[in-house]
């Protein structure tokens, strides 16, 4: 369920992060709190405050006293634009490297895409 | 504030030092996990602070005094035994009982709901059940008491599957509620790893890691591809463990941070993350050989 290729924490950030760009968590929601993720997750609470607290810091959460946290206004717009900044990175360099191995060019490489897309 | 502290803290038998030199310092109020192989020292270190036994030498200090003959200390303190021995004729209820008695913060209600997910037999003779109901007793006591610092020595001996799954979630649920400093020790590192917030490691009495959880998860990685390019590649790093097969390599090395994963990835190698528990095997069996030399 998490990514475990990463320091828990960031793995915890990253699926909140996922709940909000596929709307589980619209701007304005809340998200569930520390104890929440850490009992449904299983890992210390402590590790999945942090993971919240990444997020604080990067302006996707905001945290009001008493009452929670909340998928803070243009979250979704700073989450998409910084996801496609990495996607050439995390994405495309890889499977470029696949392609490379069977021998299938670029341009092969994008009429299966754009075949795939029109499925 | 530290739960506890030891400074060159040792313990001889003879010519053995099952304790040798220690010095941590456990933060409060965080999940420590104290690990090591069987005979590394956990249980002797556990004794040493619940004053069970006695130093040869160094000095300790728990909950911010000496715990030795320290009754205030002692009652803040819950030790939860591997091998716990109860008087004859004992049953859980009398056991809880008396905990009752022992623990200032000891909360009936949980021990009632913990006995009842454990399906414990409270009234049958302690010397009658089974090993997984043995370390029931002692997970509802260590849970119940509540003490502001609670030790569990290999806490799910004989449990099956979903009696750990319990002890972990009651455990979690309880901890967030209650913040207190709890250290576990276990070698079934990877049921816990995710539990831990630092990690203390044994061997043969020495301390081998004092390190956050977090740090160690990305403290190794594993790279794999061709034997040439592996071999290229961890030259120049700290190589833990290395398997081969016909041309292809697979090499565990101590990474720093994301740019020895970077760096690989690079090198077109394939990179997969190395466990806690698994680490921990390599770093234990790294150290045997050259402890022999």
């Amino acid at each position: 369920m998490l990514d475990e290729t990463k320091p828990l924490f960031i793995a915890v950030a990253e699926q909140i992060e996922d709940g909000i760009l596929d709307a589980t968590y619209p701007e304005g929601s809340p998200v569930p709190s520390t104890n929440e993720l850490a009992a449904f997750l299983r890992i210390n609470p402590a590790t999945a405050g942090k993971g919240l607290n990444r997020l604080v810091d990067a302006g996707v959460l905001v945290k009001r006293r008493g009452v929670g946290m909340f998928v803070a206004p243009g979250a979704i717009e700073q989450l998409r634009r910084r996801r496609r900044e990495a996607f050439t990175q995390t994405y495309l360099v890889p499977l470029l490297r696949e392609a490379a191995q069977l021998d299938i060019t670029a341009h092969e490489l994008a009429q299966m895409i754009t075949k795939e897309a029109s499925r | 504030m530290n739960a506890l502290e030891t400074r060159e803290l040792s313990k001889h038998y003879r010519d053995v030092a099952a304790i040798d030199d220690v010095s941590i310092s456990l933060e409060e109020n965080r999940v420590h996990g104290l690990l090591g192989r069987n005979g590394a020292g956990k249980t002797t270190l556990m004794k040493l602070l619940t004053a069970q036994i006695f130093a040869t030498s160094g000095s300790m200090r728990v909950l911010g005094e000496d715990p030795v003959e320290n009754a205030g200390v002692l009652s803040q303190t819950c030790f939860i035994q591997e091998s716990q021995k109860y008087p004859d004729g004992f049953r859980p209820l009398d056991v809880m009982r008396i905990s009752q008695g022992l623990y200032p913060a000891w909360d009936q209600e949980l021990a009632r709901d913990l006995v009842a997910d454990f399906r414990l037999p409270e009234k049958r003779a302690i010397r009658k059940l089974s090993r997984g109901q043995l370390s029931a007793v002692g997970i509802i006591i260590g849970l119940a008491s509540r003490a502001p610092l609670t030790f569990f020595d290999e806490p799910y001996l004989g449990l099956d599957a979903v009696a750990r799954r319990l002890f972990f979630d009651r455990l979690l649920a309880d901890y967030a509620e209650h913040p207190r400093t709890i250290v576990l020790s276990t070698h079934h590192i990877d049921e816990v790893s995710n539990l831990l917030e630092h990690v203390v490691l044994l061997d043969e009495g020495k301390v081998m890691l004092d390190e956050e959880a977090d740090a160690l998860q990305s403290a190794a990685i594993e790279v794999s591809g061709r034997l040439t390019e592996v071999d290229e590649f961890t030259t120049t790093a700290e190589v833990l463990h290395t398997a081969r097969i016909g041309a292809l390599a697979t090499a565990t090395i101590v990474a720093d941070g994301e740019q020895t994963a970077a760096a690989a990835r690079a090198a077109g190698l394939d990179v997969a993350p190395v466990s806690l528990q698994n680490y921990i095997v390599h770093r234990t069996t790294a150290a045997a050989p050259a402890a022999a030399r």
